[in-house]
């Protein structure tokens, strides 16, 4: 019910909003939450396992209980906590996991069921019969779990990443945070200041209490004010700190449209990676239930929550409210409802000590044994002193203490530790480097001490940053010690909740204890608790405490479980902003996209960039005909791909030649200026890296290319063999892939079409010969080199000119009865010409095993090549490269495995496998390459290739991998 | 996690390409025994403590760093350019 | 006790006071046939075979913290049997025999389901890498099957087919695999090595290994002295300090590979599928969470606990793979420290010191392994000599070349 006259809510702007179908109104600055308890709402969700009737525990993040969907256009977020969802003109929301419908529930019947469904249950049963755990146990166990539906639809809304930097990170508004900020800010240091709430205050937004004689929201607005001005000081709100990782990074999510209707500019959430040089955890604490019998119907909720709803949302969450507490906090609730003529039925006070000043019924030393109403509470039974009575009462709330929330500090495995005196683990000094605890994350309870040790944190970072800065004054606050005396179990009859998310009870945690589950981490996973949204956030500690006394243990011995990033649950969409699409990994385009495109090619992804899978022309209805055409085209006139992708490397120097000998399994240091020769790289572990062609330019100046894939491994492997082992040679390199566009010329007419662009017609320009050619004037480098086995070169010229000779050799080449070809076609030619790519140097291939290795040089030293020599990688046995010839005319699939005409096809007698395949229109065959065992000695012989999983089954005959003009006649026409 | 490169000052770690321990500098002579090359390749103390291992500045200058760090609570002790360090040429 | 669902009822009806100890607490002995040092799933697995297969109970597993406090309980509980390299095959196959019969062999429901597990592929080269490796699990005996991209939205149409950087060519499925209910299977094992006479000593930190003559005597412990003729060690994460108690150096560098856990859902994802163009994996838990994975932080780490960039990595390859899941919330992230070898492939050997066998280097494989790992680390202990299926996880491979690199990524540890 709202109350007149209070709140920070703006009564000027009415809202309405839907939940489960009925239409509420609430006003701007309401939660969801606020809002339902204003119209009163008490059922708002279902508990996850015995399906119970829940209302609202508190008023934050860590809600249990009221998970709600909220509807988008055309989409939904499951598991949005109501106390946080603010709410805005047509917010859309439904209660979860309960069927029919939130008042009629059927899995409810689990709650009868209850005595079976205890912790573990489900590892001693639905064993039997075997086959019916799939079939049937697991599905029904499966429908029955999970909380709200994530649709099977993709996300269309949006998601961004930042980074931020600053000096120090204020993670928290509160009293300790607000007070940190205003010291750094004043002392000239970058602030930032990340509060998770829609607003700056902290519990300073909950009070009545006062500062300097004001009332405290007061101070906070004044305090925001001066921050404000502040060029230095950036204030984030709806900002929860969720991690604490290395050096100073903290993760951060920002709600940037949650809170209002979808926008398709706005993107729904931001994730900051923010870089402080020093930070201060003032998070705060939560205030804990007590566990007493059926402490979990709705109306029954945590003292603070219901001084939150009071102070900030103008709301009393009951009309005859009970008060179960055992310390002095929860008491000024009470003061308030009845300052804000809430009747308030009764105060149970656990500690028979305590004071009894309010004005209502006390009753000191007192325990809750039951609570009754279906779906909201009616009435409590009470025992004290020897009696037993009943309250009627429609709100209950509880106050077992406070927890500081001290997860940030743990995210990196330290502990923290366990303070008696206020019953509650706080953060030692130092656990994460440079994060500094204050006010009620540090244990400090008190406005005054949390403003104290706001202003001292920040002293202690601005120390760490090396700056000095006179300290602000204190402000005047309350400055009330703290009195606990702890209530973790409350003896009687029936369930006490625990975990609240995940329907953990203290039997479940002393039956874990009973069958042995003794350790805090045995406890968490045999029960589950702690494991639910709230992330155990109200529950840790009592269930460790019930854990403890069920052992004999001390809470101090028995622990706590490890708190782990995020510190309040983050949605993909955010941590994964960018991904979805195309965004997941950069787009390289070569300088004859658009061209390829134009000429309707479908581009495939290789590397990274996008490359032409073939060039249709009109009447073919396949890639095939396309390929073949193309294939013939080459091999009997011209064609012109591109090639730029391949790795380019400038190497120059005085010892460029002796780097190229170290990094190259043969000899580079002999290749005449003017000469290409074909290169073969070993990884250190003696196994092929790479391979490709360098040129020598001049006396002390190369170019190396490398495959698509490797180019940037290579590189990374020479930068470390440059600096690791010669440094002080005169070699430098970079990377000139970008820099030069580089267009393949192949076939009996590719001299001709050259002569056409070059200004210069070639002369003699032999086989692996390289040199410098002008195009219209533009300074250009020729290779005669071919991946195709024809008559073949490369020309190369700078990027800016790239697409405009593609343009021109392709119309020249189409005059000539020539045109472009596509990786299809370049793949099938390469195939032909045993010519080998990644397919074969997969990784696990030597030198050896692909015929070449005469190529690893006897007269040097190189890298890979001491360990290329280890009896493993050289023993006869091996897989060897071979070619192969299906004897009948099957289509044939690379992946088939090869075995022995007649032997039994088992794992134990496979003999190897096919790396590559292709129709050959120049031969009319399938041709395969293949590592076959022994395979060198077996040209001739013929083997079984036997495909399951595209059903094929056909013999071979082994080959030398050369199928085509294996002289090289053509190449060197 | 964050590292600082002697060139190029402090940058986020995903500028970096991480390839192992130290050991890797260690290249034994060509004819060394098969142990020498074991011990650069494959063994390792892989200490739960103060380690020191290589790491390329990929997206920045290109320089492999020695990093000295502790595995067990990720703090950087010291960054060196391994083209810098005493009787690391060949 | 005997667990079945009339229990279950009985015990229900009478208040749950009769459930009895899982397994019970005893004090180390002064003396055990043989130890195994590491109580995770691998330790305690060995255990159980060695009480089981060979007949040896008087055996104690030391664990330094409590049972299946490692990698067991840290995973994205995949189990499967899909790999390509004769050495591998055969081992993981074994293993997921043993997976299919584990609810009854332990009398405790690991909740094992096959529910499938899909890895797709994105380019013609991928294909064929896919087709390669299946037809390899195909020769070995279990089950692979190519899905078409018309079969894989039928199954999974919340994947991103048209839209995505690379887009899905199709997949590989194995049927027969899955996921299991991680801690259950510590759980399962420690219960029926402790009702097979096993002695599980927890918080029983191993401190030494006592070796004469080239001869394992016992090991020097938290808790005092132990003897024993034969001792394992089955600590993944910690193998290099353990081993160089005995003075060893072992292929290993240690890394932490993160994981991630939503919070839960109602069932929207059926299969396990992986990515094939960045590391991500997910499944959905019977609990409802959706359950996913990465590649390793990539620098050598004890810590436990990841950093961002992994963290991002992951998630935005599900938002290309999949992208309903943004509106799914991470819950919990965790971090297991991997041995990492240089070839990507265990380590299951006796050593230079008799009596003094090593089962390590199980990179990010181990828990779908724990099986088949306990069942040949056994064998290995009680026989001297490897078991059939494990015979090439030698210790001295990567200086004889005699590698098992399923990734060809090669001798670089955190490239596996």
């Amino acid at each position: 019910m709202r109350l007149p006259r209070k709140g920070l809510i703006d009564r000027t702007k009415p809202i309405s909003f839907r939940f489960d179908g009925a239409s509420y109104a609430g006003f701007q600055g309401d939660t969801l939450a606020s809002a339902l308890l204003a119209n009163d709402v008490r059922l708002v969700g279902r508990s996850f396992k015995y399906h119970r009737p829940r209302g609202l525990l508190t008023a934050g993040p860590e809600e249990p209980n009221a998970l709600v969907e909220v509807k988008d256009a055309g989409s939904q977020t499951p598991n949005t906590r109501a106390t946080v969802q603010e709410i805005y003109e047509g917010l859309e929301a439904n209660s979860q996991n309960r069927w029919p419908s939130l008042r009629w529930d059927l899995l409810s019947v689990n709650d009868l069921a209850a005595p079976f469904l205890g912790a573990g249950f489900y590892y001693k049963t639905f064993m039997w019969p075997r086959a019916f755990w799939e079939s049937l146990y697991e599905p029904l166990i499966r429908r029955a779990a999970g909380l709200g539906r994530l649709l099977p639809r993709h996300e269309s809304a949006t998601y961004e990443k930042a980074f931020a930097f600053c000096d120090l990170l204020v993670i928290g508004s509160g009293p300790a945070g607000l007070m940190a900020a205003l010291t750094a800010a004043r002392a000239g240091a970058d602030v930032i200041v990340a509060e998770q709430d829609s607003r700056m205050g902290g519990r300073l937004l909950s009070h009545d209490g006062q500062i300097n004689g004001t009332l405290a929201a007061d101070w906070v607005k004044a305090t925001y004010k001066e921050l404000r001005s502040l060029p230095n000081v950036r204030l984030m709100t709806r900002t929860t700190v969720i991690g604490a990782y290395d050096q100073g990074t903290y993760g951060a999510l920002e709600r940037v449209g949650l809170h209002l209707p979808a926008q398709p500019d706005l993107p729904r959430e931001c994730f900051w990676r923010i870089v402080a040089g020093q930070a201060i955890m003032a998070t705060g604490a939560l205030e804990r239930p007590i566990a007493f019998a059926d402490n979990d119907r709705p109306g029954i909720m945590l003292a603070s929550a219901a001084q939150t709803y009071l102070n900030r949302y103008g709301v009393t969450p009951g009309t005859r409210v009970t008060i179960y507490a055992n310390n002095d906090n929860a008491r000024t609730v009470a003061r308030q409802l009845i300052a804000d003529g809430v009747k308030v039925a009764a105060i149970l006070d656990s500690r028979p000590d305590a004071s009894s000043l309010e004005d209502c019924p006390v009753f000191l030393g007192a325990r809750i044994t039951g609570t009754r109403g279906r779906r909201a509470l009616s009435r409590i039974a009470v025992h004290q002193g020897g009696n037993d009575f009943q309250i009627e009462t429609d709100c209950l709330l509880m106050s077992g203490g406070w927890n500081p929330l001290v997860n940030l500090a743990c995210h990196q495995n330290a502990r923290p530790e366990w303070r008696e005196d206020i019953a509650a683990f706080v953060p030692r000094p130092g656990m994460v480097p440079g994060l500094h605890a204050a006010g009620s994350a540090n244990g400090a309870f008190s406005t005054l001490a949390c403003l104290s040790e706001g202003r001292a944190a920040a002293q202690a970072a601005l120390a760490a940053l090396g700056r000095t800065a006179p300290a602000p004054d204190l402000p005047e606050a309350e400055d009330d010690p703290f009195r606990v005396t702890p209530v973790w179990q409350v003896p009687g009859r029936g369930r006490a909740w625990l975990d609240f998310a995940n329907d953990v009870t203290v039997k479940d945690v002393k039956l874990a204890a009973q069958e042995g589950f003794t350790s805090v981490e045995h406890m968490k996973r045999y029960t589950t608790q702690g494991m639910a949204p709230d992330q155990g956030k109200n529950s840790n500690v009592a269930a460790l405490a019930v854990l403890a006394d069920a052992t004999g243990r001390g809470i101090a011995e028995t622990g706590t479980t490890t708190f782990r990033p995020p510190f309040t649950p983050v949605s993909i969409g955010a941590l994964g902003a960018g991904g979805q699409g195309l965004g997941f990994a950069p787009q390289r385009f070569l300088t004859s996209d658009q061209a390829s495109r134009d000429r309707g090619a479908p581009m495939v992804e290789a590397g990274l960039w996008y490359r032409p899978s073939y060039f249709p022309k009109p009447g073919e209805t396949t890639w095939r005909h396309a390929c073949d055409r193309e294939v013939l085209m080459v091999r009997s006139s011209v064609g012109v791909a591109d090639v730029s992708t391949l790795g380019k490397i400038d190497i120059q120097g005085r010892d460029a030649a002796r780097f190229l000998d170290f990094v190259y399994t043969n000899t580079f240091s002999t290749l005449p200026v003017g000469r290409v020769r074909y290169g073969l790289m070993l990884r250190e572990d003696g196994f092929v890296m790479d391979d490709g062609t360098t040129a020598r330019l001049g006396e002390d100046h190369y170019l190396m290319t490398t495959t698509t894939a490797a180019a940037g491994q290579v590189m990374r492997h020479l930068d470390f063999i440059h600096q690791a082992y010669c440094a002080d040679w005169q070699v430098r390199f970079i990377s000139v892939t970008e820099a030069w566009a580089q267009f393949a010329v192949a076939g009996p007419l590719s001299k001709m079409l050259l002569n056409s662009v070059l200004d210069t017609r070639l002369g003699d320009f032999p086989f692996m010969s390289c040199g410098d050619v002008q195009v219209e004037g533009v300074a250009a480098r020729l290779f005669r080199i071919s991946f195709s086995g024809e008559e073949g070169y490369e020309i190369a010229v700078p990027t800016a000119y790239g697409e405009a000779l593609f343009r021109d050799l392709l119309s020249r080449a189409e005059t000539l009865g020539g045109g472009a070809y596509g990786m299809e076609a370049l793949n099938v030619m390469r195939i032909e010409k045993g010519f080998i790519t990644h397919a074969e140097i997969h990784g696990r291939v030597t030198a050896f095993d692909i015929g070449m290795a005469k190529m690893v040089s006897a007269k040097k030293d190189c890298i890979g090549k001491a360990a290329s020599q280890r009896p493993g990688l050289t023993r006869p046995a091996r897989e060897q490269l071979v070619g192969l010839r299906p004897l009948t005319d099957t289509a044939i699939g690379a992946g088939a495995h090869l075995f022995n005409p007649g032997d039994r096809v088992h794992r134990e007698t496979d003999q190897g496998y096919v790396t590559s395949v292709c129709w050959s229109p120049t031969l009319g065959s399938w041709l395969a390459l293949a590592f076959l065992q022994n395979g060198r000695a077996r040209h001739g012989q013929r083997v079984r290739l036997v495909d399951h999983l595209r059903k094929t089954d056909v013999l071979c005959e082994v080959t030398d991998p050369v199928f085509l003009d294996p002289e090289g006649a053509k190449l060197r026409a | 996690m964050r590292l600082t490169c002697p060139l190029c000052g402090p940058r986020d770690r995903r500028e970096f390409y991480y390839s192992g321990s130290e050991d890797y500098l260690n290249r034994p002579a060509a004819d060394a025994p098969a142990e020498a090359w074991d011990d650069m390749l494959h063994l390792r103390v892989n200490p739960a403590g103060v380690t020191r291992d290589l790491w390329y500045h990929e997206t920045g200058c290109g320089s492999w760093l020695v990093v000295t760090r502790n595995t067990v609570t990720h703090e950087i002790l010291a960054t060196e350019r391994v083209a810098d360090r005493k009787g690391g040429a060949a | 006790m005997r667990y079945s669902g009339w229990k279950v009822i009985t015990q229900g009806l009478l208040g749950n006071a009769g459930w009895t100890r899982a397994w019970r607490d005893p004090a180390p002995k002064a003396e055990y046939d043989a130890i195994v040092i590491g109580g995770g799933g691998h330790g305690l697995a060995t255990a159980y075979y060695l009480a089981k297969n060979h007949g040896l109970t008087n055996v104690a597993v030391l664990e330094k913290g409590y049972l299946g406090s490692g990698n067991i309980g840290r995973n994205t509980t995949i189990v499967r049997a899909n790999y390509f390299l004769p050495g591998n095959s055969e081992f993981y196959s074994h293993s997921l025999k043993l997976w299919e019969k584990l609810e009854g062999e332990l009398n405790y429901n690991v909740m094992h389901s096959q529910r499938g597990h899909i890895i797709l592929f994105h380019s013609d080269g991928q294909r064929d890498a896919a087709a390669r490796r299946g037809n390899a699990i195909v020769n070995q005996g279990d089950d692979a099957e190519l899905l078409s991209v018309a079969q894989l939205k039928e199954m999974m149409p919340y994947l991103d087919y048209e839209q995505s950087r690379f887009p899905i060519y199709g997949g590989l499925i194995q049927r027969r695999a899955g996921t299991a209910r991680h801690d259950a299977v510590a759980w399962g094992y420690a219960r029926a090595a402790d009702a097979l006479g096993v002695d599980l000593i927890q918080n029983c930190e191993v401190t030494g290994i006592d070796i004469e003559g080239g001869r394992v005597t016992g090991v020097q412990t938290t808790r005092g002295a132990i003897r024993a003729k034969k001792v394992g060690m089955v600590v993944a994460g910690r193998s290099s300090q353990v081993a160089a108690m005995a003075g060893m150096r072992l292929p290993i560098e240690s890394h932490v590979l993160q994981a991630f856990v939503t919070e839960g859902l109602k069932p929207v994802i059926d299969n396990v599928v992986s990515y094939g163009m960045g590391h991500f994996y997910i499944s959905q838990s019977d609990k409802g969470g959706l359950v996913f994975g990465g590649d390793i932080d990539m620098y050598a780490s004890y810590a436990a606990r990841g950093n961002l960039p992994m963290v991002e990595h992951v998630m935005e390859a599900g938002m290309t793979l999949m992208p309903m899941l943004a509106r799914a919330r991470v819950l919990r992230s965790w971090g297991g420290i991997m041995d990492m070898t240089p070839d990507g492939s265990p380590i299951i050997d006796k050593t230079h010191i008799d009596g003094f066998f090593v089962d390590a280097g199980w990179n990010y494989g181990g828990f779908k392994a724990a099986p088949a790992s306990g069942w040949c680390m056994a064998h290995l202990m009680a026989t001297g000599t490897s078991h059939e299926v494990a015979r090439r996880f030698r210790l001295d491979r990567f200086r004889t070349g005699h590698v098992l690199d399923e990734e060809g990524t090669g001798s670089q540890h955190n490239l596996h």
